[in-house]
C-alpha cells in the first residue's frame, strides 16, 4: 500500500503552466466522465456508442494533460493522483462541463458548445511555444473535429425536428447558455500562458449561429454569465461528479486492479 | 556500412512484427505505424511508440506486449517511450496492413472518404452502394456502415 501523503499533489501552485495544464485536463476529464454515464443508456445503440467514443477521446486527452502536469509538478504526482485525489476547489474546469446530463438534448447542447470552443482553442494551442501542449492539441484536433460535426448534426436534427424535440432544445439553451460566457473570460493562468480566449468568442458565436439558424433555434439575448469554475469556485454539480469519480481511491487508498 | 547495431535494430523490428493490435488482431503494431523508432543504448532497448487516438485503450496493452516479446527474446532492459508528435496518421498504415484489413472484413482507410460518407467500398462484396450508419464504431478508429447490396454491416477504418 502506498503512502498517500507522498502521492498527494501540491494543492496550490504559482506555476501558471501547471495551472493551465490542469485546467485543460480537468475540462476534458469532467466532460468525459459525464458523457460516460450514457453508456448503456443512449437513445439507440449507434448513438450510445458515439457518445461513449467521445467520452473516451476526452478522457484520453485529459490523461495526456495530467501526465504532462504530473511531470511538471514532480514530487510523486501522477495522472491518477491528479484526477483522483484533488478536491473540488482544486479542479479548474469551466462550469459548462459540470452541468448535468439532463435529457439527450441537453447533453448534445453541452457537447456542441464545448466542442466548438475546444476546436478553436486547440487550433490556437497547436502553435503554442510549449511543445508538449502543442502536440497534445495537435493529436486531439482530429478527434474534436468529429465531435463538432456529430453534435452540430444532432442540434439541427432535434432543433428542426418535432415540436417536442424543438422545445427540449430551447430548454437546453436556457439551462446552459449562462455557462458559455466563462469559456472566453481568461483566468490568470490562461493570460500568462499566452492564450487569449477572448478572441475566440466571435468565431464561436458565428459557428453557433450558423448551426442554430439551420436548427431553427434562437441565439439568446445578452445576459448575465456565470463564472468561477476556472478558479475552483464550482456549481454544486461538481461535488456529486467527484464523489462518484473518486469513490474508489478515497475509500480504498492506493487500490489497483 | 552495416554495423552490428543496425543489424540488431533490424532484428528487433522483425520481432515486433509479431505484436498484434489487441482490438484488430489481424494487424501488427508495425502495420499500424505505431512503432516509430527503435534505439539502442548501452544496455537498454528503447522502443518509441505513438498512440493512434488520444484515448485508445489498447495502448497500455500494446506497450506491455512489446515488452513481453522482447523479454522472451532475451532482452532484459526495455524502455517504452510514448511520443505524441508528430501525431499518428493512417497514412503510416502499410499497404500490406490495408490488404489484411480488407480480408478481415474491415474497409481500409481511403483518402476519398476523409470524412465518412456513403459509398465506402464493401469489403465483403466490393459494392460501393453502401451507407454510413454512424461515424463512430465499435472502437475509436472505426465508423459503422451497411452495404445496400449484400446487406451486411461492416466497419470502415477512418482516415486520421
Amino acid at each position: 500500500m502506498t503512502n498517500q501523503s507522498t502521492t498527494q499533489p501540491i494543492n496550490q501552485t504559482t506555476n501558471q503552466l501547471i495551472n493551465y495544464t490542469l485546467h485543460l485536463a480537468d475540462n476534458s476529464l469532467i466532460l468525459g466522465q459525464q458523457n460516460a454515464a450514457w453508456c448503456g443508456h443512449g437513445p439507440i445503440l449507434e448513438q450510445d456508442i458515439a457518445i461513449t467514443n467521445i467520452s473516451l477521446d476526452l478522457i484520453g486527452q485529459s490523461r495526456n494533460f495530467y501526465q504532462y502536469a504530473a511531470s511538471l509538478i514532480g514530487n510523486n504526482a501522477t495522472e491518477d493522483s491528479l484526477a483522483y485525489l484533488r478536491t473540488e476547489r482544486e479542479f479548474k474546469n469551466c462550469l459548462l462541463v459540470e452541468q448535468p446530463n439532463g435529457d439527450w438534448g441537453q447533453t448534445i447542447m453541452r457537447q456542441f458548445f464545448f466542442s466548438v470552443y475546444q476546436y478553436q482553442l486547440y487550433g490556437e494551442l497547436l502553435n503554442h511555444k510549449d511543445e508538449q501542449l502543442a502536440s497534445i492539441a495537435n493529436k486531439a484536433l482530429k478527434e474534436v473535429t468529429y465531435h463538432v460535426r456529430w453534435s452540430s448534426e444532432w442540434v439541427i436534427r432535434l432543433g428542426d425536428g418535432t415540436t417536442e424535440s424543438h422545445q427540449r432544445m430551447l430548454n437546453a439553451i436556457d439551462a446552459l447558455w449562462s455557462y458559455s460566457g466563462e469559456l472566453f473570460i481568461a483566468a490568470d493562468y490562461e493570460r500568462e500562458s499566452g492564450i487569449d480566449v477572448a478572441v475566440l468568442q466571435d468565431e464561436w458565436l458565428k459557428k453557433i449561429s450558423i448551426v442554430f439558424e439551420e436548427a431553427t433555434l434562437p441565439i439568446p439575448q445578452k445576459t448575465f454569465m456565470q463564472t468561477g469554475g476556472k478558479t475552483g469556485v464550482h456549481t454544486e454539480q461538481l461535488g456529486y461528479i467527484l464523489t462518484d469519480l473518486q469513490y474508489l481511491q478515497r475509500t480504498y487508498p492506493g487500490a489497483q486492479w | 556500412m552495416v554495423t552490428a547495431s543496425t543489424t540488431l535494430t533490424q532484428k528487433i523490428w522483425k520481432i515486433l512484427e509479431q505484436v498484434a493490435d489487441p482490438e484488430i488482431p489481424v494487424l501488427t503494431v508495425i502495420d499500424l505505424g505505431i512503432v516509430r523508432d527503435i534505439q539502442l543504448h548501452a544496455d537498454e532497448v528503447e522502443v518509441i511508440i505513438t498512440p493512434t487516438y488520444s484515448g485508445c485503450p489498447a495502448m497500455d496493452m500494446i506497450a506491455m506486449n512489446i515488452k513481453l516479446i522482447l523479454l522472451e527474446n532475451g532482452y532484459s532492459k526495455i524502455k517504452i517511450t510514448t511520443v505524441l508528435s508528430p501525431a499518428w496518421t493512417t497514412d503510416w498504415m502499410s499497404e500490406e496492413g490495408k490488404k489484411k484489413l480488407k480480408k478481415y472484413g474491415i474497409a481500409a482507410p481511403n483518402k476519398k472518404f476523409e470524412i465518412p460518407i456513403d459509398g465506402v467500398e464493401c469489403p465483403l462484396c466490393n459494392s460501393t452502394n453502401t451507407k454510413l450508419l454512424s461515424e463512430f464504431g465499435s472502437t475509436a478508429c472505426k465508423a459503422l456502415y451497411q452495404c445496400n447490396e449484400c446487406k451486411e454491416p461492416f466497419d470502415y477504418f477512418k482516415c486520421h
